[in-house]
């Protein structure tokens, strides 16, 4: 269980970019997402702004080789798992392997079904049942293997905003466990008006650009995407003709067990997710070079995940900064998406910046980096992730 | 204010699915939150939507929903307030 | 990967929830929708926290804490969950509201609800677990990926004790819609007669069982949950034979080891010519019995199933409605249930007495 798992492909799509290139020019430009809503047809687009994927679903249709009518969480989901997939260059190279595909999601095609209950409840004879057979997350998942043609192990996982970073973790352990030789892992999920009113209604949206880990933010902004990692044994990455790009060599899910929706005042959960990955990888807290956080934007969540690092590293604060103030928080999908850039930031040396960040936290003593930066000797990157029901996971990828 | 208060504890009831509670068990300046009836932060909210639904009042900011739902009474007086500013 | 079964508890359309009886009067149902035969949640749960709970948050607590209890756990070292289709009464609530309210919600309440993930974390919450805590929703393999993780685990040795469920619900919007996509008879019929018509559709089921597995025995263990797996999508006959094929060889066991089939035939005859084929082949003489006229179907029945495989092991009794008459074998000592849904995901899992 300590063999080491391997990252050879990454895919990803978001409200800064259509794959990994441009989504890495965006992080390194400091170029946000976050613009006001005009995909999604909603009565809050003057007044909540997103970072959509700037994509019609004709477009992302044309670029999934999905149909139109698909859900649009199906369609980002396909784009960026093909990417990884075709990255990885396994299908090209080794056809024979046990593969799986582990996706995560939380909103699944429920934009889909938001059109057919429109027809139902008028009717119930109404309602176009193409647009509800996909309502599931597990038919998103579904959809995207059979286009891969992936079919070893197909898994979904669904646990509110740390999903795909489970998703990650268990495609890790199906192949430390000798089940699959490779996995592709992440998530995936559309905006839509299902979360955009759920997460209004819980008054956490911030009517102006998010502004993580700042004294005076006041709420996050949704976005959507899909990221995707390829996981692999060691002996896998051995019959490659490229390096991977790093290691997964840690990880670690726990419980805040405090409230629905809101993280303890002492971070427990962040904390316990953290200081179990760092255990897992046999790493101290001083190893830790740069932590993707959680960074929403809400005023639970910072305070509580920098209290956790508060707890965890003190002196010895690393980098860190939250990539959501470019994507926005794109939920089911965010551990997906930030598990790539920090794959790309350990294997580049890169450290991303905390946008919008004016009037440090005062309660900590450590602050966000402010600017993109360059750092060749990285070694080891924490991406962090909270869900509701105080579903807290860390991941930590390291350099070769 | 007595009619006022008596509608808010029914709407309360419903609102927050408190099945087994009558009116009669929520005292005018009983606390809501903490020890009193024990409620929390969601319910916050809900009575949040409470106020817009059904006295087309707004509070946006859920730190300032604690002190208007401090008991029915402070809600009785929030609505009667801020109804005669709306006329 | 073996696990003990120190207690399984199920809410089913049967009799099942605290009930010292085994399936000895079965319920009867006259159309196609079984409904959870509900306890008084007030006695399981406490009445604080029931409030804001939905069907299927109320059938999963007060079965996982009746599974706790049994098992004289008050902490387990990891929550569990596989549901299809989550919290679905909340998800349809809110986006009702959404709709009729023209995207001015009147609950916040049912969106906190509707995340998938609500059973595992209110289990969480409830008895202060702060461990692992993961769900799954996949579909019809959504229970067994959870008992799959939490075989991992259990070998891992990243816990010792682990509460595993499965579940999913019904609501009057889900039924009417697979409904509509023909998923049910067309004609009344009784489900203890569900095999007895040659005809198309199946019953509509729901339920929640949950399930306290550990990684060292006890003299009170229900049964040994060896192993289990997924196929996905079979391609062709021989790919699903060979499948359960290399199952067995990968348990170390013949056909002939298996006591007892538990086959998840659903009543609807192109969905069970599957099951007819394998006990033509490979199945061929093994004793087997059905479970969905009992339970349904649905995506996770599969949980039902193994509640039912662990309480015949451990009262070595099949019971009466299952019309098995006399059996040869003493000692019914391995179980495998094999079940496909919707021929997408097709599962086996293989218990044993401890």
């Amino acid at each position: 269980m300590n063999d080491p798992v391997f990252v050879v492909g990454v895919g990803v799509i978001s409200g800064i970019g259509n794959n990994v290139a441009e989504c890495l020019d965006a992080l390194v430009e400091g170029k946000t997402g976050i613009d006001k809503i005009k995909y999604l047809r909603t009565n809050h687009s003057d007044l909540l702004p997103a970072a959509e994927v700037k994509l019609t679903n004709d477009e992302l249709s044309a670029m999934s080789g999905l149909a139109p009518a698909t859900s649009r969480t199906a369609m980002l989901s396909m784009i960026a798992a093909q990417e990884a997939w075709a990255h990885s260059g396994l299908k090209k190279n080794i056809p024979s392997l046990r593969t799986g595909f582990v996706s995560a999601s939380t909103t699944g095609g429920i934009d889909k079904t938001e059109e057919f209950l429109t027809h139902f409840l008028i009717d119930n004879n109404k309602g176009k049942l193409r647009d509800i057979i996909n309502h599931e997350c597990d038919s998103i998942t579904t959809m995207v293997a059979d286009k891969l043609g992936i079919r070893n192990h197909i898994s979904t996982i669904s646990t509110a905003c740390s999903s795909s970073a489970n998703a990650i973790m268990y495609g890790a352990r199906l192949i430390k466990h000798n089940m699959l030789d490779a996995v592709v892992a992440g998530g995936t999920d559309a905006l839509t008006r299902f979360t955009l009113n759920g997460f209004n209604t819980l008054l956490v949206l911030d009517g102006k650009y998010c502004r993580p880990f700042d004294e005076n933010r006041s709420g996050l902004n949704l976005g959507e995407g899909a990221g995707y990692v390829v996981l692999v044994s060691e002996r896998v990455a051995s019959l490659l003709k490229r390096d991977p790009y790093c290691a997964l060599t840690g990880y670690f899910n726990a419980n805040d067990a405090y409230h629905q929706t809101s993280t303890s005042v002492n971070g427990d959960g962040p904390y316990m997710a953290m200081s179990g990955a760092l255990e897992m990888g046999g790493l101290q807290p001083s190893d830790i070079d740069y932590i993707n956080l959680h960074g929403t934007g809400t005023q639970n969540n910072d305070s509580s995940e920098g209290a956790a690092i508060q707890r965890l590293f003190h002196p010895h604060y690393p980098k860190m900064s939250s990539t959501k103030s470019f994507t926005g928080h794109t939920l089911g999908a965010s551990a997906g998406v930030e598990a790539v850039f920090s794959v790309l930031a350990v294997h580049h040396g890169m450290i991303y910046p905390n946008l919008r960040l004016q009037t440090p936290m005062s309660a900590f003593p450590f602050v966000p980096e402010t600017a993109f930066s360059r750092q060749a000797d990285l070694k080891h990157v924490l991406s962090n992730s909270v869900g509701f029901g105080g579903n807290c996971s860390s991941l930590i990828f390291s350099k070769l | 204010m007595d009619e006022l208060i008596a509608n808010l504890k029914g709407q309360i009831a419903v609102q927050l699915k408190l099945k087994n509670i009558k009116r009669e068990d929520i005292g005018d300046d009983q606390p809501l939150f903490g020890e009193g009836l024990g409620l929390d932060s969601l319910d916050v909210l809900e009575l949040i939507v409470l106020l817009k639904q059904k006295y087309n009042l707004r509070i946006t900011n859920p730190e300032d929903g604690l002190k208007v739902f401090r008991s029915v009474r402070t809600m009785a007086e929030f609505i009667t307030e801020n109804r005669v500013q709306n006329t | 990967m073996k696990a003990y079964i120190r207690s399984a508890v199920a809410i089913s359309p049967q009799k099942t929830f605290n009930n010292p009886t085994f399936l000895d009067d079965p319920a009867e149902y006259r159309n196609s929708r079984l409904t959870s035969i509900e306890p008084d949640y007030s006695e399981a749960i406490d009445p604080r926290s029931i409030r804001r709970m939905s069907r299927i948050i109320k059938m999963s607590v007060a079965s996982a804490l009746a599974c706790l209890k049994d098992a004289g756990i008050a902490n387990p070292d990891a929550i569990v969950t596989g549901t299809a289709y989550g919290c679905l009464e909340d998800t349809g609530i809110f986006l009702t509201n959404i709709i009729q309210e023209n995207e001015e919600p009147v609950t916040p309440v049912a969106f906190v609800q509707s995340t998938h993930n609500t059973i595992g974390a209110q289990m969480a919450l409830l008895i202060k677990c702060s461990r692992y805590n993961n769900t799954f929703v996949s579909g019809g393999a959504s229970f067994e990926n959870a008992l799959l993780d939490a075989l991992m685990l259990l070998s891992e040795n990243n816990a010792a004790n682990i509460l595993v469920g499965g579940m999913d619900e019904i609501t009057d919007t889900s039924h009417t819609v697979l409904s509509r996509l023909g998923l049910y008879k067309r004609q009344p019929l009784s489900n203890l007669n569900l095999f007895n018509t040659n005809s198309k559709g199946t019953i509509n089921g729901e339920g929640a069982a949950f399930f306290l597995l550990k990684n060292t025995s006890s003299p009170n263990d229900l049964a040994c949950i060896d192993a289990v797996a997924t196929f996905y999508k079979p391609e062709a006959a021989t790919e699903l034979r060979q499948f359960i094929n290399s199952f067995l060889v990968s348990e170390s066991i013949n056909y002939s080891d298996i006591d007892l089939l538990i086959l998840g035939n659903n009543g609807d005859s192109k969905n069970d010519e599957i099951y007819s084929q394998l006990q033509q082949s490979v199945f061929k003489g093994t004793l087997s019995i059905n479970y969905k006229h009992l339970c349904g179907e649905y995506p996770t029945s599969t949980a039902f199933a193994a509640w039912l495989a662990a309480n015949i092991i451990k009262k070595n009794n099949i019971p009466v409605i299952f019309n098995q008459g006399k059996i040869s074998k003493n000692k019914i000592n391995k179980i495998l249930i094999y079940n496909h849904y919707q021929n997408i995901y097709h599962s086996l899992i293989l218990m044993s007495s401890c």
